[in-house]
């Protein structure tokens, strides 16, 4: 599984960050930003999927 | 700056610069005499490009077969665009190439048509003066059987225009702005089809590969980076302008022996065109190829080439071009947003000497944190230009320019 970040809609409500730390950070500008090349380890698969499902600005893409 | 001068690295067999095309716009006539538009068998021509090493001169230096070929490989119908949008300031050689050579433009486009299989071909520009000089190529194209026909498509100049999502877009009828990847053109570009975007020199390259082979195009440069590029050769030198040039030599040695040298020392040097940010004079003894500009902590990018006067002072040139990019950002993504607004400022008043004293410190971090972080690549410049001044304001060297003997 892979996450992609789009950075365009992104407006930093931060609930991909508190939902899956892994993967997500909330940067010094208050936006999104992604702690890895976007390869979810298994363990990490359901908060990340939970991270897209729960972003007000569907910024966030699963691929796998 | 003359925008249509054009030359040859002293003793180089050119290739691009051909003919009295440095001065004027070669005629059809002159082009078909040079093998222009001549027959070639193009099936194998992305192996050749492979063989050969060609890398794109719009600035990315990446391998040109691979994207032919993952074009080629998606499901047609498919599409070219020759880019010839030249949106770095500092950068004027595809403006030349596309006023004074725009038949092998055309002629490299129509040979990318063929080889990656597209049905569509549009030649994409901003500035009047290819405007022109395309259109008129375009009326004049000699009748070649099998060719697809070839469209213009005019877009306002900026920075972000160029970027090749933001060509596809704009080619679709939407804003010439970035779009967040995946998909990349490859995939999804034109009309939503497998889209090869290709800078214009990248393309009359490939048509000169075609037409001597992979070997003769190798003859030239490394071999890690081989052939010839054109660069644009400015600022504080004596001969500003476009050279064709071998990788190779050093950015000291292109500057003395085509722009004949510095002409009012050296305070600092902008290469890669502004996207890598600032170097030190130690940057002229470094190797003009891709590994070597790289290990300095700078780029050959788009082959643009800027050299500061010793009188120039750092600290303002760079707060001018932090400027820049806050005025370019195509204001989509929040962090390009606050990002190069908190790179211009910091930068002002470092300017005016009233920086905050970690002012250095945030400068160094957004060099990196700021890297990857847009739709496009445009953040990463301003990340460039923070990252290597802060490393240069705090060298030996850096404040201590040389004077012109």
């Amino acid at each position: 599984m892979k996450v992609f970040l789009d950075p365009i809609k992104c407006s930093g409500y931060g609930a991909c960050a508190d939902i899956c730390p892994s993967l997500f950070a909330i940067d010094e500008f208050g936006f999104a930003q992604l702690l890895s090349d976007g390869v979810v380890a298994a363990s990490d698969e359901d908060s990340a999927r939970n991270a897209a499902v729960s972003c007000a600005e569907n910024a966030i893409k699963i691929e796998g | 700056m003359t925008e249509h001068f054009a030359d040859v690295y002293p003793g180089l067999t050119p290739r691009l610069v051909i003919g009295e095309s440095g001065a004027r716009s070669l005629s059809l006539r002159e082009e078909i005499a040079a093998g222009t538009y001549a027959p070639v068998v193009t099936g194998a021509l992305i192996d050749q490009l492979e063989q050969a090493g060609l890398r794109g001169r719009g600035g990315s230096g990446f391998p040109a077969h691979r994207k032919w070929r993952a074009v080629r490989d998606g499901a047609a119908p498919r599409v070219v665009v020759a880019n010839g949008e030249e949106g770095e300031p500092s950068s004027f050689k595809d403006r030349w190439l596309l006023t004074n050579r725009p038949h092998a433009v055309i002629d490299g486009l129509l040979l990318a048509a063929a080889a990656v299989g597209a049905d569509r071909a549009v030649i994409y520009l901003s500035h009047p003066e290819t405007v022109s000089s395309v259109r008129q190529a375009l009326v004049e194209l000699p009748s070649i059987p099998g060719r697809v026909e070839v469209e213009l498509h005019v877009v306002q100049h900026r920075y972000v225009a160029g970027e090749e999502s933001a060509v596809c877009r704009s080619i679709n009828g939407g804003p010439a702005l970035p779009l967040a990847k995946p998909p990349r053109p490859f995939e999804c570009g034109v009309d939503g089809h497998p889209t090869l975007v290709s800078n214009v020199e990248t393309l009359a390259q490939a048509a000169w590969i075609a037409r001597n082979g992979a070997d003769a195009y190798r003859a030239l440069g490394t071999s890690a980076s081989p052939g010839t590029m054109l660069v644009t050769l400015g600022g504080a030198c004596r001969r500003p302008g476009v050279y064709e040039v071998p990788y190779g030599l050093t950015l000291g040695q292109l500057i003395e022996d085509c722009a004949g040298g510095l002409s009012n020392g050296i305070g600092g040097v902008l290469a890669g065109g502004w996207f890598m940010g600032v170097a030190d004079a130690s940057l002229l003894e470094a190797t003009w190829c891709y590994d070597a500009m790289r290990a300095a902590g700078s780029g050959v990018g788009c082959g643009a080439v800027t050299v500061l006067g010793h009188d120039e002072r750092l600290e303002e040139v760079v707060a001018r071009l932090a400027r820049w990019y806050v005025e370019e950002s195509a204001q989509q993504c929040g962090v390009c947003v606050k990002g190069t607004v908190a790179i211009a400022d910091t930068l002002e008043l470092f300017s005016r000497g009233s920086a905050e004293p970690d002012a250095l410190a945030n400068l160094a971090r957004w060099g990196t944190t700021l890297q990857g972080r847009g739709a496009c690549a445009f953040l990463d410049g301003a990340a460039n230009l923070a990252g290597t001044f802060s490393k240069i304001i705090t060298s030996d060297r850096t404040m201590q320019p040389v004077a012109v003997e």
